[in-house]
C-alpha cells in the first residue's frame, strides 16, 4: 500500500477549476517534486492535501496511510501525520514558539493515545532540533513568527516539522524568499529528517532547492494536469528548456500520468 | 464558510456554568427606595450616627439626579429605563446575627462557594489566598483573619469595618470616589449593604492575597457593594475579586463602588475576573455593571495597579482610574474586555496627573464576537503641577466574526508642557489563515481561537497573579465558546 495514493483528483477554488485530474503515488521513503510555472495548481495541491476548506474537491479521491483523506478534517489530517510546511507562515503574537509546538505535540500524541508531554521533557528535544537549524535560544520565548525575517520564518516551519515528525512533509514554496545561506540550512533540516518511514512532497518553482534536496521522482505540473514525470535529471532539463518547451512537448505525445 | 465559522460560533455560544440558584431563607427590604429604605438598611446593620448621616446625603443627592434624568447617557451602550423603585435593595441569608466559625454557616452558603470553586473552609484554601466571601448584600464569611491579623492587617466587611474601625472608614470612606461622584456612585453611597475593607498598616507587606468572591442570588434585587483598601506608609498589598450570578430572564443591577488610597511609597494591585451572568445568546438577562472605581496615590513614590478581566455582564460599565497626587507616583491599567452574543462593554480608565514625574500605562484589550460591542475609553489628563509626567496608552481591539464592534474614545488633556505622552491602537481579526495554520499542526479550530486570543491578552494575563492568570485563561476560553464560525 502507497503512503498516499491521489486518484483523478479535480479541485477548484472560488468557483474556478485549478486541478483537472491529478494522478500521483507516494511510498514511504520517497521525495517527490512538483514543479511547474505559477498558476498550474501547485499550491491548490498542497492546500487540499493539507484540507484547507477554501479548496473544494470535485472529483476523485485521496488515500492516506488507507484512509480517506478527503473526509478529514485539517487537524484531523495533521494528526494522521501530514505536514505542511507553508509558502507564508503566519504570526500568532503572544504565543510563544516552544509554547506552541509543545501544544500541537500534545494535540497531536493525544490523538494517537499517547502520554503528554511536559515541558522538561519537551524542552531538551526542542533545544537539540534548534541546534539542527542553527537557530539562537532566545527564539523558543519569541512570538510564533512575529516580526520574523523571512528566512527565520522558513527555518520555525522546518522545526516544527522536525518536532512534529509527520510521516508526509509537504514543503510549499520553501525556497521562495531564502538567501542561498538560509536555504542551505533549510535543506540540511530536511535532508537530516529524510527517512525510509517518510515522504515528502516538495512544491517549487525553481529547480535551485533541488541542488540541496535531490528528488527521487520529479513531475509537472502545468494547468491542474502532471504533464510529464521522471527523476531529478528532469528538474534539469526544465531549468534548462523552461517551462514553455516542456508543455509543447508533453503536448505533442498523450499527457502523463504518475 | 465552514467549519472554521462553526467552530467560532460553537466556541462563543457556550452555556453560562455558574448560572445555579440557591435555595435559602432571605430577609430583604421592601422593594423600591425612599429615605425609609436607606435607615431601615442603616438600621439593620446598627451603623452609628455618621454612616447614616453620609448615606441620607448621598440619598438626597441622588434623588436630585434622578429627578433630573442624570442617570449617564453618554456610554456607547443601549438599555431600556430602569425602574429604581421596583428593585430590592437589601437581601441578606437569614443566619445567626455573628457567626464565631464557619461551622456556623448555612451548609447551603458553604456548598454554594464549594460548588464555585471557592471553597471556605482554610484547610482547602490555597495557601496563599483569603477570601472574603459576599453573598447577596452582606458578607458571610472571611478566612485566614487571624493570620493577617498578627501582621496588624485588617480585612474584613465593610459592616465590621464601620463597627470596629469606624475612625478608618471616617477617615477614608468617599475621599476618593464621593458621593457626588456620578449618578450610580451616589446611588451606591446611599444604599451599599456591604463590601470588603483592609487596612495594611505602615511597613508591612501583605503576605498573602486578599480575595473576595461576589455572588448575587436573590432574584429581583441590586447588588451594591463597596470595598475600601488603605495600604499605609510603605505597605503593599495584592488584592482580587470574582463575581457570578444565576442566570435569570431579567436584568439585575450592580452598582458598586471601590476606593483605594496609597500613602507614601505603598503599593497597591487590585486584580477583577468578573464573570457576572452575561444575558442569554438573544441578549435576555443578564447583569448591569455599572461601576465606579478609583485609586489614589496619596504618597510619593507610591503606585496602583488595576488589572481586569471582564468577560461577563449584559452592560459593562466602568472605568478603574488612578488620582496620581504624591509625586513620582505610578497608575497602571491592565484590561481585557470580552463582549459575546449581544453583550455590550463601555470600559477603560482615568489616569489623573497631579504630581510632578507621574506616570502611567494603559494596556486595554477588547475582544469582540458575536453581536458584541466594545468600546474603550480613556481619559488621560496631565495637569498644570504635573512636571515630568508620562503615559503611555495601548489599545488593541481585535474581532471574531463579522456581527460585532470595536470603538475607541481616547482623551487627552495636557497642561503642562514637559509632558510625554505616546498613544498605539491596533485593529484586527482572526483569520481564517491563523486558524488554518493551527489547524494544521494539530490543534481544533476551537482550540486554535482560544490559544490566537490568548496571545492576544498575554501582555495583561501576566499582570494577574499566577493562579488567577490560570483561570482567567479558562474562562475566557469557555466565553467564547460558540464565537467561531
Amino acid at each position: 500500500m502507497s503512503l498516499l495514493e491521489i486518484r483523478n483528483l479535480h479541485a477548484r477554488v472560488g468557483g474556478h477549476e485549478i486541478l483537472k485530474g491529478i494522478d500521483l503515488q507516494v511510498n514511504a521513503g520517497e521525495v517527490h517534486s512538483i514543479m511547474g510555472p505559477n498558476g498550474s495548481g501547485k499550491s491548490t495541491l498542497a492546500q487540499v492535501l493539507s484540507r484547507r476548506e477554501a479548496f473544494e474537491v470535485t472529483e476523485g479521491a485521496i488515500l492516506f496511510h488507507g484512509k480517506d483523506l478527503l473526509a478529514m478534517k485539517p487537524e484531523e489530517a495533521a494528526c494522521e501525520g501530514i505536514f505542511m510546511a507553508f509558502q507564508y507562515p503566519v504570526e500568532i503574537p503572544g504565543v510563544g514558539n516552544a509554547y506552541f509546538v509543545r501544544t500541537a505535540l500534545n494535540a497531536i500524541r493525544k490523538y494517537r493515545g499517547l502520554d503528554q508531554l511536559d515541558a522538561m521533557d519537551f524542552l531538551p528535544l526542542y533545544r537539540e532540533k534548534m541546534r539542527l537549524l542553527d537557530m539562537d535560544e532566545q527564539f523558543m520565548n519569541r512570538s510564533v513568527n512575529e516580526g520574523f525575517s523571512g528566512g527565520e520564518k522558513k527555518r520555525n516551519e522546518i522545526l516544527q516539522m522536525a518536532m512534529l515528525e509527520p510521516s508526509l512533509a509537504i514543503l510549499d514554496e520553501t525556497d521562495s524568499g531564502l538567501d542561498i545561506d538560509a536555504l542551505r540550512i533549510v535543506a540540511q533540516g530536511v535532508n537530516a529528517m529524510r527517512s525510509p518511514d517518510r515522504a515528502m512532497i516538495v512544491v517549487t518553482h525553481y529547480q535551485r532547492l533541488l541542488d540541496y534536496i535531490t528528488p527521487d521522482f520529479v513531475h509537472v505540473l502545468v494547468d491542474g494536469r502532471i504533464v510529464r514525470s521522471g527523476g531529478a535529471d528532469l528538474a534539469l532539463e526544465l531549468e534548462e528548456k523552461g517551462y514553455v518547451s516542456i508543455e509543447s512537448e508533453a503536448r505533442q505525445t498523450a499527457p502523463a500520468s504518475a | 464558510m465552514g467549519s472554521s465559522t462553526e467552530t467560532i460560533r460553537d466556541l462563543t455560544q457556550q452555556d453560562y456554568k455558574w448560572g445555579f440558584v440557591t435555595d435559602i431563607e432571605s430577609e430583604r427590604v421592601p422593594r423600591g427606595l425612599t429615605e425609609d429604605t436607606i435607615r431601615l438598611i442603616s438600621a439593620k446593620k446598627r451603623e452609628p450616627a455618621f454612616m447614616l448621616d453620609w448615606r441620607l446625603k448621598a440619598f438626597r443627592h441622588w434623588s436630585s439626579l434622578e429627578k433630573a434624568q442624570a442617570e449617564p447617557q453618554w456610554a456607547n451602550v443601549h438599555y431600556g429605563p430602569i425602574d429604581y423603585q421596583d428593585i430590592i435593595y437589601y437581601s441578606a441569608p437569614k443566619q445567626k446575627p455573628s457567626l464565631k466559625s464557619l461551622n456556623e454557616l448555612d451548609p447551603e452558603i458553604l456548598r454554594t462557594y464549594e460548588k464555585l470553586g471557592i471553597p471556605l473552609a482554610e484547610q482547602q484554601r490555597l495557601a496563599g489566598v483569603a477570601v472574603d466571601a459576599v453573598f447577596d448584600s452582606v458578607s458571610v464569611a472571611t478566612t485566614f483573619k487571624e493570620k493577617l491579623g498578627e501582621l496588624g492587617i485588617v480585612f474584613c466587611s465593610f459592616s465590621e469595618a464601620v463597627e470596629k474601625y469606624p475612625d478608618l472608614v471616617r477617615q477614608y470612606l468617599g475621599t476618593v470616589v464621593p458621593h457626588t461622584d456620578n449618578f450610580f456612585a451616589a446611588l451606591n453611597a446611599a444604599v451599599f449593604s456591604d463590601g470588603s475593607f483592609v487596612y495594611v498598616p505602615k511597613g508591612v507587606r501583605c503576605p498573602m492575597e486578599l480575595s473576595t468572591y461576589f455572588r448575587i442570588n436573590a432574584a429581583e434585587t441590586g447588588q451594591f457593594e463597596r470595598t475600601l483598601i488603605i495600604a499605609d506608609e510603605g505597605a503593599y498589598v495584592s488584592y482580587l475579586e470574582g463575581c457570578t450570578a444565576p442566570i435569570r430572564d431579567e436584568n439585575q443591577l450592580h452598582a458598586a463602588v471601590v476606593e483605594l488610597v496609597a500613602l507614601d511609597n505603598a503599593q497597591i494591585k487590585y486584580s477583577t475576573v468578573q464573570n457576572w451572568y452575561p444575558g442569554d445568546k438573544q441578549g435576555r438577562g443578564g447583569i448591569y455593571n455599572f461601576v465606579t472605581k478609583r485609586g489614589k496615590c496619596a504618597g510619593r513614590n507610591s503606585k496602583i495597579s488595576w488589572t481586569q478581566v471582564e468577560t461577563g455582564s449584559a452592560i459593562t460599565w466602568k472605568y478603574p482610574g488612578c488620582i496620581l497626587q504624591g509625586d513620582n507616583s505610578v497608575g497602571e491599567f491592565y484590561s481585557v474586555a470580552l463582549t459575546n452574543n449581544y453583550q455590550q462593554a463601555d470600559t477603560g480608565t482615568k489616569m489623573i496627573h497631579l504630581g510632578k514625574n507621574t506616570r502611567s500605562t494603559i494596556v486595554s484589550k477588547g475582544i469582540s464576537a458575536g453581536h458584541g460591542q466594545n468600546t474603550y475609553r480613556g481619559m488621560v489628563k496631565i495637569l498644570k503641577g504635573a512636571t515630568g509626567a508620562r503615559n503611555y496608552t495601548q489599545c488593541d481591539s481585535l474581532l471574531i466574526g463579522d456581527q460585532c464592534g470595536a470603538h475607541t474614545f481616547p482623551y487627552i488633556e495636557v497642561k503642562n508642557s514637559t509632558a510625554r505622552m505616546e498613544h498605539e491602537a491596533s485593529t484586527s481579526k482572526i483569520g481564517e489563515n491563523q486558524i488554518f495554520y493551527l489547524q494544521q499542526r494539530g490543534l481544533k479550530a476551537e482550540e486554535a481561537v482560544s490559544m490566537i486570543v490568548n496571545g492576544f491578552c498575554k501582555q495583561v494575563f501576566r499582570e494577574l497573579p499566577m493562579e488567577f492568570a490560570v483561570e482567567a485563561q479558562k474562562l475566557l476560553g469557555i466565553s467564547l465558546e460558540g464565537s467561531v464560525g
